[in-house]
């Protein structure tokens, strides 16, 4: 617990991002570098897999980074039975660094603001699943892939027609309740993706503030069974917004 | 909080990973694995083939063993057969070999006999003759007697 200040202030002080710019024109400069140390860090171990991917004797890191692959394949076999050369790697992408962001939240919650306070930054959070923009970016641009796979998959009268005519028939009276309810439907999946994963890590996250507010000796029960329950939460959230990413896709590419 | 223009930069970035996802990471470990699949499979393909040709190879070697022992033993057959068959020869030849030297012998004997008797007849005769020369005190004349002699030689 930092010294000083009321428990509010604390908790406040670490709900924070580093920022620049007014309003909507606020860019979280702790976000967005967390997740791309972490993109890269994913792009760079798996690049170098890629490259050096031996059929005979794999390295250590190597039947890791398979894993993965197979893990992901299959859940997309299972799950997406139109052509998989993007929906496969969209969903490793997806898979591997949504948990590395959720790994984020096992960090110590006052390392990172205490570090960047000695380079002279006032806030940090280093946790981008328990910011809105990044979950929301994530399920924002899975929406526009719903779109485009949903056209890809039925075409553009294909798509356009089952916007009018599903569910409830293809009577022109029934035609603007059909699209309100298709419409709120759209727009339910990128909300619901991007507010489960960020409702379960903010909550997390606050949970690992609050326990820091306890006196030290105290702190220890309640951290590690935190963290230790965290730790199924961290690839589960992972996995389901990877999981739903490709059904939903699925469910926009085949015919109903 | 609140949603600002984060935002877009995360859906940049996200497309970005997404694109190199698709370019330089899935593809070669993707192959490298389909391969390793393939090479799995064809290991194991081709060791049943062996597995299966040792089989064959085994049906095959026993067949060769159960004939030459069946050939071997038609061979010992046929040479008891044929070794038998030449006693058996053998045992007749020396069967006729003996039977002619018999019926040769029993032949000589007969020529022996029949000269002999003519021999003993002649000397019976002879001693008749003297005999009776003897008792007619004068010389018989053969030749006067001869049918008388002959038929008593014939007794003889």
């Amino acid at each position: 617990m930092a010294a000083g200040g009321s428990a509010t202030d604390y908790v406040q002080h670490h709900l924070v991002h580093a920022s620049v710019g007014e309003g909507f024109w606020t860019l979280h400069i702790d976000t967005l570098i967390v997740s791309w140390v972490l993109g890269l860090v994913f792009l760079g171990v798996f690049y170098s897999v890629a490259r050096r991917a031996s059929v005979d004797a794999p390295s250590g890191i190597q039947t890791v980074v398979e894993a993965c692959v197979e893990f992901i394949d299959n859940q997309t076999r299972e799950s997406f039975h139109g052509p998989r050369e993007f929906v496969a790697p969209l969903a490793l992408t997806i898979f591997v660094w949504v948990l590395l962001w959720n790994l984020m939240d096992l960090l110590p919650v006052d390392l990172f603001p205490v570090l960047v306070k000695m380079l002279g930054f006032e806030y940090v959070r280093i946790l981008p699943s328990a910011d809105m923009n990044a979950t929301f970016g994530l399920s924002l641009t899975v929406l526009l892939l719903i779109i485009i796979y949903s056209i890809k998959g039925k075409g553009w009268g294909g798509f356009g027609k089952e916007l009018i005519h599903h569910p409830f028939g293809s009577h022109p009276l029934l035609w603007p309740a059909n699209l309100m309810l298709n419409i709120v439907e759209m727009i339910a999946k990128p909300v619901s993706l991007g507010m489960r994963l960020f409702g379960n890590l903010y909550a997390a996250e606050m949970i690992f503030i609050l326990i820091a507010l306890l006196p030290i000796w105290a702190q220890w029960v309640p951290g590690v069974a935190w963290a230790i329950f965290h730790i199924l939460v961290i690839p589960l959230q992972a996995f389901i917004f990877m999981v739903l990413t490709v059904v939903y896709l699925s469910l926009a590419y085949e015919e109903h | 909080m609140g949603i600002n223009i984060t935002l877009f930069g995360q859906m940049i970035t996200f497309t970005v990973f997404i694109l190199f996802t698709m370019k330089f990471v899935w593809p070669p470990i993707k192959q490298a694995m389909s391969e390793r699949e393939k090479r799995i499979q064809d290991g194991l393909a081709s060791a049943e083939r062996a597995s299966h040709e040792l089989e064959l190879a085994k049906e095959q070697g026993a067949a060769h063993i159960r004939e030459a022992k069946s050939q071997a033993a038609e061979i010992i057959e046929k040479a008891n057969r044929q070794g038998a068959s030449l006693v058996d020869e053998a045992r007749e030849e020396a069967r006729t070999v003996a039977e002619r030297e018999r019926v040769a012998a029993e032949a000589r004997i007969e020529q022996e006999v029949s000269q002999a008797r003519a021999a003993l007849r002649k000397e019976v005769s002879e001693l008749a003759i003297l005999g009776a020369s003897r008792i007619l005190e004068r010389e018989v004349d053969p030749k006067a007697h001869q049918q008388m002699l002959d038929q008593l030689t014939e007794q003889v």
